[in-house]
């Protein structure tokens, strides 16, 4: 299972893996906010959370196809599913990988971003954190999305349609710490319950994709 | 009294569920367009206004069963997904796929009578109230269940998948409808109907929801059944067509 983890890592670092685009996604997502909405920093302030959220989901979706869809064409799922250990650990190893080549970059790219934005110097710390509790819910949920999709020739239309309604519960945690965590106010709450769903996701979703692959590869 | 609970099981044999059905499908038609007509002209000609709300107030016999509708719609999909995922009756899936289109189109319903009666009495169509936007957020997953069905070829390859996103959708559903509770306080009035609240909704007005309710749901089950005597014939046809094509060979 270690050895996983470092290939798909390996994998998504060299050509044609993918690292960095959720990045570069995320930052043209960013710049084009203002052309939009107008360059006035105080509308700018009272979005950036939401804005920073919805582009890291954003970004995180786009790789998401990446997870399942090369192994599977290429027929390596197949040898993973028939390998001695769990599909489920499969799927979670997967997810997590996906995570630190994804989400992490992410959270470490987003306050450059929320400067961009003008971001609430007291909301940074905050973002940060939400980021870093909220990611890893987007990986696993989208694991179980990709998991859904995998054997469909055009899924990647209809894995956003399916994913993204999942992560409206996250979504709405993660943006409301960072707004509350601007104005200054108790950001316990919201925090708990993202906590809560990643903990969750992480728990119970592999088990839910675990059974998607095995239909599809069936 | 004990009940022979194998013999419950029977009635989804796909033979049998098509002849009880064929019996059953125009009692519950009739049965449907009487109640709906019923508490519809009850409701419309036969109650007074109300003193504050005017003649708006009775798109209420169309917002309120077409809501209860939407939600317990999604709850017997995940019920028959459930039968499906342990016990392998096709018929109980299929029921989960007819049963979605008639969801959403539910949801929908009471999303647009909900914005009728919104412009006039709270001045907007439209507001991300807590209510309105989990319905917006239940027409979001009807839509990508169906979509889930369309995508896939094989029968049994999308009644296994499908489920398991209709499992995993119901509890993203409601973690979805108390996250969007704290996210934003809302305009929409509380239950009127509920059983145990102090103040309901009055006599004059409760008696026709009922049975505009039971027309509700009386259409409900007849076209359930309709569609999935289509979705069972569809699937038996394409397996003549199966067969035949292998006998050309």
């Amino acid at each position: 299972m270690i050895r996983l983890f470092w290939r798909d890592i390996t994998l998504s670092f060299r050509s044609g893996g993918g690292f960095g685009l959720g990045l570069a996604f995320f930052l043209i997502l960013v710049t084009l906010i203002p052309f939009g909405v107008g360059p006035e920093s105080e509308l700018l302030q009272v979005i950036a959370p939401g804005i920073l959220w919805i582009g890291a989901l954003l970004a995180c979706l786009l790789s998401l196809d990446r997870i399942f869809a090369l192994d599977f064409e290429d027929g390596s799922l197949d040898l993973l599913a028939t390998a001695p250990i769990p599909l489920e650990g499969v799927v979670a190893v997967k997810a997590l990988a996906h995570w630190i080549t994804t989400g992490l970059p992410l959270v470490i790219a987003a306050p450059a971003l929320g400067f961009l934005l003008h971001l609430d110097s007291a909301a940074y710390r905050w973002l940060i954190i939400t980021l870093l509790v909220g990611t890893p819910a987007l990986s696993f949920i989208g694991a179980f999305g990709a998991a859904l999709t995998v054997g469909l020739k055009r899924g990647g239309l209809l894995m956003s349609l399916l994913i993204l309604p999942l992560y409206i519960p996250t979504l709405i945690f993660g943006a409301e710490v960072v707004r509350r965590g601007a104005g200054g106010f108790l950001v316990g709450t919201p925090l708990a319950m993202q906590a809560g769903i990643t903990m969750g996701a992480v728990a119970l979703l592999p088990f839910a994709a675990a059974a998607a692959i095995r239909v599809a590869l069936r | 009294m004990a009940i022979n609970w194998n013999a419950l099981w029977e009635w989804a044999n796909p033979r049998k569920f098509m002849s009880w059905t064929d019996r059953a499908l125009p009692v519950f038609a009739v049965l449907a367009a009487l109640m709906f007509v019923a508490g519809l002209v009850w409701g419309f000609f036969f109650t007074p206004d109300d003193y504050r709300q005017g003649a708006t107030v009775k798109i209420f016999y169309l917002h309120v069963p077409s809501a209860m509708m939407a939600i317990n719609i999604w709850a017997m999909m995940l019920v028959t997904s459930l039968i499906w995922i342990v016990r392998r009756h096709h018929v109980s899936v299929l029921a989960a796929k007819s049963a979605a289109g008639i969801g959403a189109t539910m949801t929908l319903i009471a999303l647009i009578t909900g914005a009728i009666w919104g412009k006039p009495m709270w001045g907007t169509y439209w507001e991300w109230d807590p209510r309105l936007t989990s319905f917006l957020i239940l027409l979001l997953f009807y839509i990508g269940y169906m979509a889930l069905w369309e995508a896939i070829d094989n029968p049994d390859t999308a009644a296994d998948l499908t489920s398991v996103l209709c499992l995993v959708g119901s509890v993203f559903a409601i973690l979805s409808r108390y996250a969007v509770l704290f996210w934003n306080q809302g305009l929409h009035q509380g239950a009127s109907l509920s059983m145990d609240a102090e103040e309901n909704v009055a006599d004059v007005y409760w008696y026709p929801a009922l049975v505009a309710i039971a027309g509700f749901v009386l259409l409900f089950i007849t076209l359930v059944l309709l569609r999935t005597r289509t979705e069972i014939r569809a699937r038996r046809l394409h397996a003549l067509e199966m067969r035949e094509r292998v006998a050309e060979q």
